[in-house]
């Protein structure tokens, strides 16, 4: 009990010091996550669409095979790249490993199946709805792919922030392929960790106080622009 | 349009964050260590004023010895800087390093219950290890009631301290592979979280010293025995050979090398204390 006291105290502390460090690590973890939650929408989505109105061999498969994939365990795929991107591995020539870069990747990866199995179940319900209705006007199933996921974009925010999530809250992957180098590749997650080893639980629970409040933030703002974006045009 | 200017838009942000993910090149060097020297706060002190003197940035990654030395294997690293003699020269022997140099060491301590149920308290690593194995079965007249055992945590995950524990229950004549049982709990990982665990366990561990004087969630543990010679542990460090991997920062590695073991390296080392307490002591040759 007193631990968390103290932990509500630090966190509190912490935040209103606006402790210049701190402000650095909140800062590489919203970096790193919300350019792997990019990349992941970008690849994601149009696959997930084109797995719910598409009608090609082995479709099944990929549809199951993404919904699995969801459950991705970061450690695996923190290792995977690991050794893809080891001097000794088949990327190592680019020295990427222990970078913010490598933590881009792991997370894009370990996210990607996220965004594309949320984006298939938004874009399978729609087509049911409006599949007649593309088809007498000639749609090709790109093209009606496309136009689903334009019409459910105030929908598909929610897939973006399930993988954001996702992404922001892994120590597994960051912490392998990023090292947890001190000012370079440290974000919430792994100093949450290092903390934690240090035995120092109160400090780690405030930071931990700390990042849930950040992704409350970011998905506030998500929310707020979701609204202010489907009175403009939805 | 619409469609125009949200992919503009999205294009924006995404630019913007790529851009901030290039650092301006700086100049620096990775250096694969243990979690000892991390966690206890050494280069927290020595870092700085190395980057101070010579303008490199050291980029540290903490593992166990065993990982360290790996990740040196595979190249990922510059210069290792670890606590495991006999790994150490076989990383050499197998002509990935280019010379080991000791620098410092520090010493093992043996945490327990401040109460000492296994009466393991003194001064010889040997007899206190022989003590905590042997309340198991062979005091007699002992209760062998869990609450009259505190079980041993060993780390288990090849570390250098992992290592050492092997060596002194060896050095003890405890088989551990015959005694083992529910009291042995090997834990695979880092000195951190084999302390937590000790500490809600009320356990027996080998530990260094620096990470146990650094260390805030004690609850009943305390130190059992320290001060045995045998207890040493000495630190080497080795640059990464660029024979066997040409993209290793030889000169800039060789710099922190050369200034861990001179002078005002190793005074630093020395520099370094927490609640007054030296946690290193410099020893490279001279």
């Amino acid at each position: 009990m007193t631990t968390l006291g103290d932990s509500f105290l630090t966190a509190w502390q912490l935040v209103s010091l606006a402790d210049a460090r701190l402000a650095g690590i909140v800062w590489l973890s919203l970096r790193v996550s919300l350019t792997a939650t990019l990349i992941a929408c970008i690849v994601g989505m149009p696959i997930g669409a084109l797995l719910a109105v598409g009608r090609f061999p082995g479709r099944r498969i990929l549809v199951v095979l993404f919904n699995g994939l969801m459950g991705l365990p970061p450690v695996v795929v923190g290792l995977l790249v690991y050794l893809l991107l080891s001097r000794a591995g088949p990327l190592g020539s680019f020295g990427l490993l222990f970078s913010p870069t490598a933590m881009v990747i792991a997370q894009a990866i370990l996210v990607t199946p996220i965004v594309a199995a949320l984006t298939r179940q938004v874009v399978a319900d729609e087509w049911a709805e409006y599949r007649e209705q593309l088809r007498s006007l000639g749609a090709s199933r790109a093209r009606a792919a496309a136009t689903l996921l334009w019409d459910g974009r105030f929908s598909l925010t929610t897939a973006g922030l399930a993988g954001f999530g996702r992404a922001i809250a892994e120590v597994g992957a960051v912490m392998i392929v990023g090292g947890n180098i001190d000012g370079v590749t440290r974000v919430m997650t792994t100093t949450i960790a290092l903390e934690t080893s240090k035995g120092d639980l109160p400090l780690a629970l405030a930071l931990g106080f700390v990042l849930i409040a950040v992704v409350l933030s970011v998905n506030a703002f998500a929310y707020a622009l979701r609204g202010w974006a489907e009175k403009r045009w939805g | 349009m619409i469609t125009r200017r949200l992919f503009c838009s999205a294009l924006t942000i995404a630019s913007v964050l790529v851009a901030g993910q290039s650092h301006a090149q700086e100049r620096f060097i990775t250096v694969s260590s243990t979690t000892s020297t991390e966690q206890s706060g050494l280069f927290g002190h020595l870092l700085p004023a190395f980057e101070k003197a010579s303008g490199i940035k050291v980029r540290v990654v903490a593992l166990g010895t065993g990982q360290a030395l790996d990740m040196a294997r595979r190249g990922d690293a510059d210069v290792v800087f670890v606590h495991d003699k006999a790994a150490e020269e076989k990383f050499i022997a197998e002509g990935f390093g280019v010379k080991r140099q000791e620098v410092m060491y520090n010493d093992f301590v043996v945490i327990g219950p401040k109460a000492d149920p296994a009466k393991a308290a003194g001064k010889d690593i040997l007899e206190g290890l022989r003590r905590i194995a042997g309340s198991r079965s062979e005091i007699p007249g002992m209760q062998s009631t869990e609450a009259a055992q505190a079980p041993f945590v060993s780390r288990g995950d090849k570390s250098g301290t992992h290592a050492a524990e092997l060596r002194y229950w060896k050095a003890a004549g405890v088989d551990l592979a015959a005694k083992k049982g529910a009291w042995y709990r090997d834990t695979g990982s880092g000195m951190g979280p084999a302390l937590n665990t000790a500490a809600s366990m009320n356990a027996y561990i080998l530990a260094d010293r620096g990470t146990w004087l650094n260390f805030k969630n004690r609850g009943d543990l305390g130190i059992i025995v320290e001060g045995d010679t045998r207890l040493f542990n000495q630190y080497g460090v080795i640059l990464v050979n660029p024979a066997k991997h040409p993209h290793v920062k030889q000169a800039d590695g060789q710099k922190f090398i050369d200034w861990l073991v001179a002078a005002d390296g190793q005074k630093a080392i020395a520099d370094y204390k927490i609640g007054g307490e030296q946690l290193f002591f410099p020893n490279a040759a001279k």
